[in-house]
C-alpha cells in the first residue's frame, strides 16, 4: 500500500498506542492537547525518535519496524520536516538553507535547484537573507522550501502556525491550503488547534496521552467524537447522560429520556433500549427560538430555561442556558450578535432553542472513575 | 628582555592551543550532547584545574611526572629523557592544567546549538559528520575562539604549575612569567617591566581580536 503507515507502542518513557494512514497528497491532522505525543510521532517518523515497538513505512519502503530490527537512520529517509520553531540554520541565507538540503546534487546544479524553490515559495530577491532578516512568514516559507527541497515521500509539519501573528497565520493557511493541491506526498500535520485541522486536514488522528482516541474526517471527529473523552478533547461542552427509552430504526429516531425530557435523535441502533447513554449537541446546532414568531421548528426537541451567561465575541455571540433554570442543565449555545440583540438575550432572560435531532450524537457513558475524575477536575 | 622566554612561551601556548582544541571540541561536544552516569563528577573533574592552587597541582603534576611513577618512567624509557624539567613535561602540564579554559566554553558553545537545528540538519539528509562540519562547528565557534584564547593567554601567564613541573632551565622551561619574576629577584625592574609590558600587550590585543571576532560571528549568525 503507497502512503505513510504508521504503529507506534509503547509503556515507557512517554506512553504512546497510535496508529494510523495517510494517502498520497492526503492532510493527516495529529490533534491533542500539549504532551498528547503529538510531536514525539511525527519526530518517530522521522526518524529522530525511536519508540520501544513501532513500524513506519512510505511507499513500500520500511523505514522503521522494531520487530525486525530495522531503523533507518533520519538523513537517509526521504522526510521533509517543517519545525515549530522552523529551525533555519542562522548562519546560512535562505538560499544556504535549501541548498544545505541539496547536497546530493553536485554544486554547480544546487544553487540553481534552491533559487527554484525558494521561487516557488514566492520567496524571489529573498535569497541572500539570513532567518534573522526574515518575518516569521518568510522564515516559515524558508523552512517549507527546505523541507520539500528533497523531494521527500512524506512532508512533516510540527505546529507551523505557532509562531507566527494571526495575520500570516491566515495568510500562510491559504498558501499551504492551495500548494498542498501540487504535493504528491502524504502530509502530516502536527497542531492543538482543531479549527486548523478543520480547514486543512482531510483527516483528523485525536491524541490523548500518546493514545489516539479517534481517527476519521475533522468534521465528523467534532461532531461525532467516539466517546466523552474525545468529545471533551475536542472542546465539546454539551455533554449529557440520559437513557434510550425507544428504538425506531424503520423511521430513523430514537428516543431519549434526558431527566424527563424527550429528545428525538437520530437513530443510533447500537443502543438498546434502557441503556444509559452519554450525549452531546455541538453549540452549533442548537436552534434559538425567535421571540417574535415562532416557526415550525420549535416542535423540534424544545427546552426552555434562564440564560446564565452571555458574552459577546465579536459578532457571534455565546450563551449559556439552564435548562428548567437547573445549572446542572447548561446547554451552551451561540448566535449572530445581531440575533442575540433582536431576541434581546442577556442574563436572566428566559429563552427557548431547539436541539436539532440530526446533531445529537450518541456515545457510551464515561466510566464511573473517569466522571469522579472529570467533575472534580472541572 | 629575555627574548628565549618569551619565544618559549609563545610556542608553549601554540602547543598547548594546537593540541587542545581537538581534545575539547571532542570532550566539550560530548559532555555537551551525551548524558552519562557520573557526569556531574566528570565535569567536576574537568573544572577542577580552575579551584586547586597551582602551586598543588604542580606538586601532583611532578609527582606524576617524576621517573617514580609510571608515566614518568614510561617516558624516559621512550624517549631518553626525564619529563620533569623538560619543555615536553612543561606542555604536558600546560594541557592538563588548561583542560578546564579549552573544554567548557566549548562545551557551552555545542550546548547553546538548539537541538532542532541538529534535528533539521539530519532531517535535511546530512550525515552525523557533515552535521558537525555544517552546523554544530559554525555555531559553536565562538565558544571553540573564546577556549583558544583563554587555554592561549592562560599558559603565557601560569606561573606556579610552570615553576613546579619544568623549574627555570632557559630555552627549555624558563617561560616569559618565570623570566619576570627572575628579573624582579635580581632588581632588574625595567627588564622586569618591559617583559610584563609586551606580556600585557599581548594579552590586551588577543583578548580584543576575540571579542571583536566574537561580536561579528553573532551578528552575522543571529
Amino acid at each position: 500500500m503507497s502512503g505513510l503507515k504508521v504503529e507506534v507502542h509503547q509503556e515507557a518513557p512517554i506512553p504512546l498506542a497510535a496508529e494510523f494512514y495517510c494517502a498520497p497528497g492526503e492532510v493527516l491532522a495529529l490533534v491533542g492537547p500539549s504532551g498528547s505525543g503529538k510531536t514525539t510521532i511525527l519526530r518517530t517518523i522521522a526518524g529522530l525518535y525511536r519508540p520501544r515497538k513501532g513500524r513506519v513505512s512510505v511507499d513500500h519502503e520500511v523505514w522503521l519496524d522494531t520487530d525486525a530490527g530495522i531503523m533507518v537512520p533520519p538523513h537517509r529517509r526521504a522526510a521533509g520536516i517543517v519545525f515549530q520553531s522552523y529551525a533555519l540554520f542562522p548562519h546560512m541565507t535562505a538560499i544556504g538553507n535549501v541548498g544545505a538540503a541539496l547536497e546530493h546534487l553536485p554544486a554547480s546544479h544546487r544553487k540553481k535547484r534552491a533559487a527554484e524553490i525558494l521561487q516557488m515559495v514566492n520567496l524571489r530577491g529573498l535569497e541572500d537573507r539570513r532567518p534573522a532578516d526574515l518575518s516569521g512568514g518568510q522564515q516559515q516559507r524558508v523552512a517549507v522550501a527546505r523541507a520539500l527541497a528533497r523531494q521527500p515521500k512524506a512532508l512533516l509539519l510540527d505546529e507551523p502556525f505557532s509562531a507566527v501573528d494571526s495575520a500570516t497565520r491566515e495568510r500562510l493557511y491559504q498558501e499551504l491550503a492551495s500548494m498542498r493541491r501540487r504535493l504528491s506526498m502524504p502530509v502530516v500535520l502536527v497542531t492543538h488547534d482543531l479549527t486548523e485541522a478543520l480547514m486543512l486536514a482531510d483527516n483528523l488522528c485525536l491524541l490523548h496521552h500518546g493514545r489516539s482516541l479517534q481517527y476519521g474526517r475533522p468534521l465528523d471527529v467534532l461532531e461525532r467524537p467516539a466517546s466523552v473523552e474525545a468529545a471533551r478533547l475536542v472542546g465539546q461542552r454539551n455533554i449529557f447522560s440520559a437513557t434510550v427509552v425507544e428504538q425506531r430504526p424503520e423511521f430513523g429516531f430514537t428516543i431519549l429520556d434526558w431527566e424527563g425530557h424527550r429528545l428525538e435523535t437520530a437513530a443510533a441502533p447500537v443502543f438498546r433500549s434502557g441503556d444509559s447513554v452519554a450525549w452531546l449537541v455541538p453549540p452549533s446546532k442548537v436552534l434559538l427560538h425567535r421571540r417574535d414568531r415562532p416557526s415550525r421548528g420549535t416542535s423540534e426537541n424544545p427546552v426552555s430555561g434562564v440564560i446564565a451567561q452571555h458574552i459577546l465575541l465579536g459578532d457571534t455571540a455565546v450563551s449559556v442556558l439552564h435548562v428548567d433554570g437547573r445549572d446542572d442543565r447548561r446547554i451552551t449555545f451561540q448566535v449572530p450578535a445581531h440575533v442575540a440583540e433582536r431576541n434581546r438575550l442577556g442574563v436572566g432572560e428566559k429563552a427557548s432553542v431547539s436541539l436539532l435531532a440530526s446533531a445529537i450524537h450518541l456515545m457510551k457513558p464515561e466510566p464511573e472513575e473517569q466522571r469522579t475524575l472529570n467533575d472534580r477536575n472541572c | 628582555m629575555d627574548w628565549i622566554a618569551l619565544w618559549l612561551s609563545l610556542r608553549l601556548g601554540a602547543f598547548t592551543v594546537l593540541f587542545l582544541l581537538p581534545v575539547g571540541i571532542i570532550a566539550g561536544r560530548f559532555l555537551a550532547y551525551t548524558n552519562f552516569p557520573g557526569k556531574g563528577f566528570a565535569e567536576a573533574l574537568v573544572a577542577l584545574p580552575l579551584v586547586l592552587p597551582p602551586t598543588v597541582f604542580g606538586y601532583y603534576l611532578l609527582v606524576l611526572f617524576g621517573t617514580a611513577s609510571p608515566i614518568g618512567s614510561a617516558w624516559q624509557a621512550l624517549s631518553g629523557k626525564p619529563l620533569v624539567f623538560s619543555f615536553e613535561g612543561l606542555l604536558l602540564a600546560s594541557l592538563v592544567f588548561n583542560l578546564p579554559f579549552a573544554i567548557l566554553p566549548m562545551q557551552r558553545g555545542f550546548e547553546s546549538i538548539p537541538r532542532e537545528l541538529r534535528d533539521a540538519g539530519a532531517s535535511c539528509g546530512m550525515p552525523p559528520w557533515r552535521i558537525f562540519r555544517r552546523v554544530e562547528l559554525p555555531l559553536a565557534w565562538p565558544g571553540i575562539l573564546t577556549a583558544s584564547v583563554l587555554s592561549f593567554a592562560h599558559t603565557l601567564g601560569e606561573f606556579g604549575v610552570v615553576l613546579m613541573v619544568g623549574g627555570n632551565i632557559p630555552g627549555e622551561t624558563k617561560t616569559i612569567a618565570v623570566a619576570i619574576y627572575d628579573r624582579v629577584q635580581a632588581f632588574d625592574t625595567a627588564s622586569a617591566g618591559r617583559m610584563s609590558a609586551i606580556l600585557l600587550l599581548i594579552s590586551a590585543v588577543t583578548i580584543t581580536l576575540t571579542f571583536a571576532l566574537s561580536r561579528q560571528m553573532g551578528r552575522r549568525s543571529g
